[in-house]
C-alpha cells in the first residue's frame, strides 16, 4: 500500500502510522459542553465507503488527511492537516 | 521394475544425481524433483495422512501437492513439509518422510485407521468434551501430540533468508501458453516486465503435452519465445517465484528458492521474500486438474492424468500401466495422445454415456472406478459399467475430473468469484483486484489457441492503460478443441471416497457436517478441517463444495466458496522475517559514550532503542548491587557522572514558540525569564499524562525540551500534531536535536569542583538556570538540573565532543573520589527522591494521581485540560502515587507487586495498588518503592500486606511521601 505524502509524494506504507479518524483535527473549544468533548475523544464513524483518516508521515513529520475508501481500498488524495480547513 | 523411459525434457540424462530418501541411497537425474526421482525409483510411498495415517503417493507434479510433504535434511537442521514436487534434487539431498513411526510402511499411528468411524468429522469437539476434568490433563496433550504435519526443528532457524523490491510496470503471473504472449505483447511495447514461474523452467503446460505451435513443437516454440524474451533489456525473467499474495495499490508478495535447489548453496539464500510492485498485473496463473472422489482413491499409484502426462514428458517416468478415468474429452484426447507416445494404457474410463472413441485401448464410457486394492500401492482397480463390476490390473490411476482455474489472487481482497456453468468452475470475475486481470485458463480459456489470444489481448488492454502502444501480433496456430464434461463430484459407492488428502476429508464427513448443521462451507470447512491442511485444498475444496452442495439440496453457486486468503502457497517464517533477525531486528541507538562505557566493562541494558550502561563494575564486587551503591554514593557523597543524551531534546523556535508551550504543557512557560528552566507536564488529549520533562528557555524566541527517553519519539509527533492542526500559522519551528547534542549529568557535592576543572571557572547559576559555556573552542550549555537530588548539572556539548567529554569528565570524578554512573544507581538516586519515569506514568495516570494536580493551570486553555476534570479522573477512588517501606527493611520488594488489607485475600478483586518502581536504597539502609495505590495520599502511615506471587514475596509494607530522602531539597537547592 501506498499513500501520498504532500511534502513527499507517493511514499510506502511503512513509512506511516494511522491515528485514527480525521475527526481528530475538530477539537472544541475549550469551554464547550462535555458532551462536545466526549464526542471528540471517543465517538468515531464506522464508515463502508468514503472516509477521511489523519495519518503522520515520520519522515518529514508532515501530519496528513487522507481520502480513503473502506470498502475497495482505494486511496483517492490527501491533504496536509496544516492546510486543510 | 524399470521406470524411465528413453527422453524427459527436463533432465540432462548424463548426470547421475545420487541422494538419500528415508536412509536408503538413490540415483536421479539432473533435472528431476525429488518426487520425479522418487517415482523413477519405484518410490510410490511418499509420506502418511494427517489423520488416520494412510500411506499416500504423489498426487500432482506441481506447488499444489497434498501428500507429497517430506522433511528435507539441510542447513544443519531440517525442513518440515517440504513438497516434493516443488525441491528440485541435488546431490546429497536427505529427504526423510515425516508423520509415520517407526517407518513409512510401518507406521504405528495408522492403527488411527481402524478407529475411523470414531474419528468422523467434528471428532475433537465431540470427543473430548467431558468430563471436564479431562480436558487439561488428557485431552490436550493427546491432541497436542498428534497435531501438525511434519515436526518442527526445536533449534533456531540459521539458514539465509533474503528480502528484496522490485518494481515494474507489468507482473505476469505464470508462464504457459497465456504468460508468455503477455510477456511478449508488453516486452516488444517497451514495458518493463516482470515474468514470475513458480517452476524451474518456463513453459507451464507447454512443457508437459505434446502438441505443435506455429508449425514446431510446443517446446522449441517455448524455447523460441525466452530467447526473446531473454534479449530484450525490459523483460526481467524470475523463474522459482511464487506470487503468493496481492496487496492494496498494485502490491504483490512473492517466494522465490534462490538457494534450496544447490548441493552448494554458498551465500546464496535459501529463500528470497519479495515484494514486486506493479502498475498493472495479469494472473496467468494457468488451472489445475481435479481429481474424482471414488472410494479408493487416495492409494499411492492414484495421481492427476495432468501429473501423469508431466511426469511422461518432462522427466521420462514410466507409470506402467495406466487406467484413466476421466469425465472430460480433454483427458480422453490426453489419453490417447500418451498411448500414441507408447505409454500403457490399460483402459479409459468414462461416466458419460455418449462418448466413444477409436481408441487403442478399452474404452469404458458411462462407467466409474468404484474401488481399488494395493496395500502400498495400487494393484488393482474395479470398475464398474452400467452395473457391471470387473477388474482392472494396474500400476496407476490417472484422474481427471475437468479444471479449475487458479484464480486465488483475484480473490484476496475479498470479491468472491462467479460461477461458470460451461465448465463447471468457478471463474475470476474483471476488476476482483484493482490492476489485476485474469487471462487465459486462468479465467476458464483452456484451448492453447484461445490462451494464446487471450494473452495478447490482455496485454494490450494492459498496455493501452500503461498508455503504452501495443505491438502487432501475429497469433500462432495452435491445437483449438473443445472442452466438455460431465461433472462428477462424488462416485456413490460403498467405501471411503476422499477429497482432502492432507487431511483426511472424505465425501462422508462433508455430508455428516451438512447433517449436523454445518451446511455453510465456512462451517463445513472448520468442522471437517477441509482445505486446511498446507496445500489450502487446492485440489479438493471445490470438490467438497460440490459435495456439500449435493448434501444440503443447494446449487454450487448459491453453496459458495471459501474465502481465499494469502499466501497462496506456503510461505517459511525464516523468509517472511529476512533481514529482521538478532541486531537485524531494530535498530540499535548508541550514545557517543558506548564505546568507553563498555571498556569500561558495563553490562549494556536497552532503554527502547538505546543502550546505556548498566552499572560499572570493579574488581572484587559480590555481585552488581555492589557496583550499585558504590555509584549512588559517588553521588550522594562525592560526585558522578552519568551520559544523559537518550533523553529526547526538542528545539522549539519562534516568536510564537513560548504561546505554543503554554498550549502544550499543563504549565506556563512563555513568562520563563531567559536563562532559566522550568519542570513541565504534558498530558494527552483524553487527560492523562504524555510525558514530563523541563523546559529552558535558551532566548528570547529559542526554547529547548527536554523529554524522557521512553517518550522522545511520541513527543515529537504529538508536538507536530498540534502545532500543524491547531496552531496553524504561528511562527514556529519544531526540531528534534536529541543526536546533535551529548549531555553528561555532573552530580553531587563536588560537582562543582569538576565543572570548575572543565570550565575554568564555574558561572553562578542558580538551581533551575542555565546559560551557555565555552570548553576551550567549543560551544556548549550548561544547565543546573537534578534528578538524583544532589547539586548537579547537566553540560551539552555537539556530539561529536561527547566521547572527549565523558571520559574527561569522569577522570575528574575518579580523582576527586567519585566515578561514572549508571542506570541502577540513577534509578535508586530518583526513587529515594520521588522523581517518576514511565514506569509511574504508565498511561492510566493523571496529574491528579501523581500529585501534580496543582502544576495544572488554570488560567489557559492547554492540550488535555478540558478531559482531565471529567468526574472520574480526580477523587478518592483513584490510585495515588504514594511512597512504600517494608516493616522489615531487609524485606526485598520489587515492582509489579500487589498490595492487600492486612487480612483480606490475595485476588484481583481485594487489590488496592501495585508497586511501580523498588530498589534498595543504600543511603537509608532499607528497601524502598514508589506505588500507585487507591486514595493512597490520604493513606499515609497505613500499613498493607504486599504480594508478589511470580516472585514469592509477602510482606508488610507502609505508605508514605514519595520522597524519601531530603524532602525539603536543599541539597540541590543550595
Ligand atoms: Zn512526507
Amino acid at each position: 500500500m501506498y499513500l501520498p505524502c504532500p511534502c513527499c509524494g507517493w511514499r510506502d506504507m511503512r513509512e506511516f502510522t494511522c491515528i485514527g479518524a480525521a475527526d481528530y483535527c475538530d477539537r472544541p473549544e475549550a469551554d464547550a459542553p462535555p458532551e462536545a468533548w466526549d464526542n471528540y475523544l471517543h465517538l468515531r464513524d464506522n464508515p463502508a465507503g468514503p472516509a477521511r483518516d489523519l495519518w503522520y508521515h515520520a519522515p518529514c513529520g508532515t501530519w496528513l488527511e487522507v481520502a480513503r475508501d473502506t470498502v475497495t481500498h482505494a486511496v483517492t488524495g490527501s491533504t496536509a492537516v496544516e492546510e486543510a480547513g | 521394475m524399470k521406470r524411465r523411459v528413453t527422453g524427459g525434457s527436463a533432465l540432462d540424462r548424463g548426470r547421475a544425481v545420487r541422494f538419500h530418501f528415508d536412509g536408503r541411497e538413490m540415483t536421479g537425474c539432473r533435472g528431476d524433483t525429488l518426487a520425479s526421482a522418487l517415482l523413477a525409483n519405484n518410490v510410490r510411498l511418499m509420506g502418511r495422512s494427517f489423520k488416520y495415517h494412510r500411506p499416500r503417493g504423489v498426487l500432482t507434479a506441481g506447488s499444489e501437492e497434498p501428500n507429497a510433504l517430506v522433511e528435507l535434511k539441510r542447513d544443519g537442521t531440517f525442513h518440515p513439509n517440504i513438497r516434493a514436487t516443488l525441491q528440485e534434487l541435488h546431490s546429497g539431498l536427505e529427504a526423510r518422510v515425516q508423520n509415520c513411526w517407526p517407518s513409512v510402511r510401518h507406521d504405528v499411528m495408522a492403527v488411527n485407521d481402524l478407529f475411523a468411524p470414531f474419528l468422523s468429522a467434528g471428532f475433537y469437539y465431540k470427543t473430548f468434551m467431558w468430563p471436564r476434568a479431562f480436558w487439561e490433563r488428557l485431552y490436550e496433550p493427546v491432541i497436542r501430540r498428534a497435531a501438525g504435519l511434519g515436526r518442527l526443528p526445536r533449534a533456531h532457524d540459521e539458514s539465509l533468508h533474503e528480502r528484496a523490491f522490485a518494481f515494474c510496470d507489468l507482473l505476469v503471473i505464470g508462464s504457459g501458453p497465456t504468460g508468455l504472449m503477455v510477456a511478449l505483447t508488453a516486452g516488444r511495447a517497451g514495458a518493463d516486465v516482470i515474468l514470475a514461474e513458480e517452476d524451474r523452467q518456463m513453459g507451464g503446460r507447454l512443457l508437459s503435452q505434446a502438441g505443435q505451435i506455429d508449425g514446431q513443437g510446443a517446446e522449441d516454440w517455448v524455447q523460441g519465445v525466452l530467447a526473446e524474451l531473454t534479449a530484450l533489456p525490459n523483460v526481467r525473467l524470475m523463474p522459482r517465484t511464487s506470487i503468493f499474495g496481492t496487496y492494496d495499490g498494485g502490491v504483490f508478495g512473492a517466494l522465490e528458492r534462490v538457494g534450496q535447489h544447490l548441493a552448494e548453496p554458498g551465500l546464496a539464500p535459501r529463500e528470497c521474500y519479495w515484494r514486486i510492485t506493479a502498475r498493472r498485473a495479469i494472473l496467468a496463473s494457468g488451472a489445475l486438474e481435479r481429481p474424482i472422489a471414488h472410494p479408493g482413491n487416495d492409494r499411492p499409484g492414484v495421481m492427476l492424468l495432468s501429473a501423469v502426462a508431466s511426469y511422461w514428458h518432462r522427466w521420462a517416468v514410466d507409470p506402467g500401466r495406466v487406467v484413466v478415468f476421466g469425465n472430460n474429452d480433454h483427458a480422453l484426447a490426453s489419453a490417447q495422445v500418451l498411448a500414441d507416445q507408447g505409454m500403457q494404457i490399460a483402459a479409459y474410463i468414462d461416466p458419460r454415456e455418449d462418448v466413444a472413441g477409436d481408441t487403442p485401448f478399452p474404452f469404458h464410457s458411462g462407467g466409474e472406478v468404484v474401488a481399488t486394492r494395493g496395500r502400498h500401492g495400487l494393484r488393482e482397480v474395479t470398475i464398474r459399467v452400467r452395473g457391471r463390476e470387473s477388474r482392472i490390473a494396474c500400476d496407476t490411476l490417472a484422474l481427471s475430473g475437468g479444471w479449475n482455474p487458479t484464480l486465488a489472487l483475484t480473490c484476496h481482497h475479498g470479491a468472491r468469484p462467479v460461477w461458470d456453468e460451461a465448465i463447471a468452475a468457478f471463474v475470476p470475475r474483471p476488476g476482483m483486484v484493482p490492476g489485476l486481470e485474469a487471462a487465459g485458463a486462468a479465467r476458464g480459456r483452456f484451448s492453447i489457441a484461445a490462451c494464446l489470444a487471450d494473452g495478447v489481448e490482455a496485454a494490450q488492454a494492459a498496455l493501452a492503460e500503461l498508455g503504452l502502444k501495443a505491438p502487432d501480433m501475429v497469433l500462432p496456430e495452435a491445437e483449438d478443441s473443445a472442452y466438455a464434461l460431465r461433472p462428477l463430484w462424488q462416485v456413490k459407492a460403498k467405501g471411503r471416497a476422499w477429497l482432502d488428502f492432507a487431511n483426511d476429508v472424505t465425501t462422508k464427513d462433508v455430508t455428516l457436517a451438512a447433517q449436523e448443521g454445518f451446511a455453510s462451507v465456512e462451517h463445513m470447512k472448520r468442522y471437517t478441517t477441509q482445505g486446511m491442511a498446507p496445500d489450502q485444498g487446492k485440489s479438493s475444496n471445490m470438490g467438497a463444495l460440490a459435495v456439500l452442495a449435493d448434501a444440503t439440496g443447494g446449487s454450487i453457486p448459491e453453496t459458495g466458496t471459501t474465502t481465499f486468503r494469502p499466501p497462496f502457497v506456503p510461505v517459511s517464517i525464516g523468509a517472511l522475517g529476512a533481514g529482521a533477525k538478532g541486531a537485524g531486528f531494530r535498530p540499535e541507538r548508541r550514545t557517543t559514550s558506548d564505546a568507553q562505557a563498555r571498556a569500561m566493562g558495563a553490562p549494556m541494558i536497552e532503554a527502547g532503542l538505546w543502550y546505556r550502561p548498566s552499572y560499572f563494575p570493579q574488581a572484587g564486587d559480590a555481585d552488581w548491587r555492589t557496583a550499585c551503591n558504590r555509584e549512588t554514593g559517588f553521588v550522594r557523597q562525592t560526585v558522578g557522572v552519568c551520559d544523559v543524551s537518550t533523553l529526547g531534546k526538542i528545539a522549539v523556535q519562534g516568536p510564537d514558540a513560548g504561546r505554543f508551550l503554554d498550549f502544550v504543557y499543563t504549565g506556563t512557560m512563555s513568562r520563563l525569564a531567559v536563562g532559566r528552566v522550568r519542570y513541565g507536564l504534558m498530558l494527552r488529549e483524553d487527560g492523562h499524562v504524555m510525558d514530563d520533562g523541563t523546559c529552558a528557555r535558551l532566548n528570547e524566541h529559542d526554547y529547548l525540551v527536554t523529554t524522557t527517553t521512553a517518550a522522545a519519539g511520541e513527543v515529537m509527533q504529538h508536538l507536530e500534531f498540534v502545532q500543524q492542526a491547531f496552531c496553524r500559522g504561528w511562527q514556529l519551528r519544531l526540531a528534534s536535536v536529541t543526536e546533535n547534542w551529548a549531555q553528561m549529568a555532573v552530580a553531587g557535592p563536588l560537582a562543582g569542583e569538576v565543572l570548575g576543572h572543565v570550565l575554568g571557572e564555574v558561572p553562578d547559576l542558580p538551581f533551575m538556570g542555565y546559560c551557555p559555556v565555552q570548553i576551550g573552542a567549543v560551544a556548549g550549555r550548561l544547565f543546573r538540573i537534578s534528578f538524583s537530588g544532589e547539586k548537579g548539572y547537566e553540560l551539552a556539548v555537539p556530539a561529536r565532543f561527547g566521547a572527549d567529554l565523558f571520559r574527561h569528565l569522569v577522570a575528574l570524578a575518579e580523582g576527586l573520589g567519585g566515578g561514572a554512573y549508571g542506570m541502577e544507581a540513577l534509578n535508586v538516586l530518583r526513587i529515594e527522591k520521588g522523581f517518576i519515569t514511565h514506569a509511574e506514568i504508565d498511561g492510566r495516570v493523571t496529574a491528579f494521581d501523581l500529585g501534580m494536580q496543582g502544576m495544572m493551570s488554570s488560567k489557559k486553555d492547554f492540550i488535555g485540560r478540558a478531559a482531565s476534570q471529567r468526574p472520574g479522573l480526580t477523587g478518592p477512588e483513584r490510585m495515588q502515587l504514594v511512597g512504600l517501606r517494608p516493616s522489615d527493611p531487609q524485606a526485598g520488594i520489587a515492582a509489579g507487586a500487589s498490595l492487600f488489607q492486612p487480612d483480606a485475600p490475595a485476588t484481583a478483586a481485594h487489590v488496592e495498588g501495585h508497586v511501580t518502581s523498588a530498589c534498595y536504597s543504600p543511603t537509608l539502609g532499607t528497601w524502598l518503592g514508589l506505588a500507585l495505590v487507591v486514595n493512597g495520599r490520604a493513606r499515609h502511615g497505613a500499613r498493607l500486606r504486599l504480594e508478589d506471587g511470580l516472585r514469592g514475596q509477602r510482606c508488610e509494607v507502609s505508605l508514605c511521601d514519595p520522597v524519601f530522602f531530603d524532602p525539603e531539597g536543599g541539597r540541590m537547592r543550595d
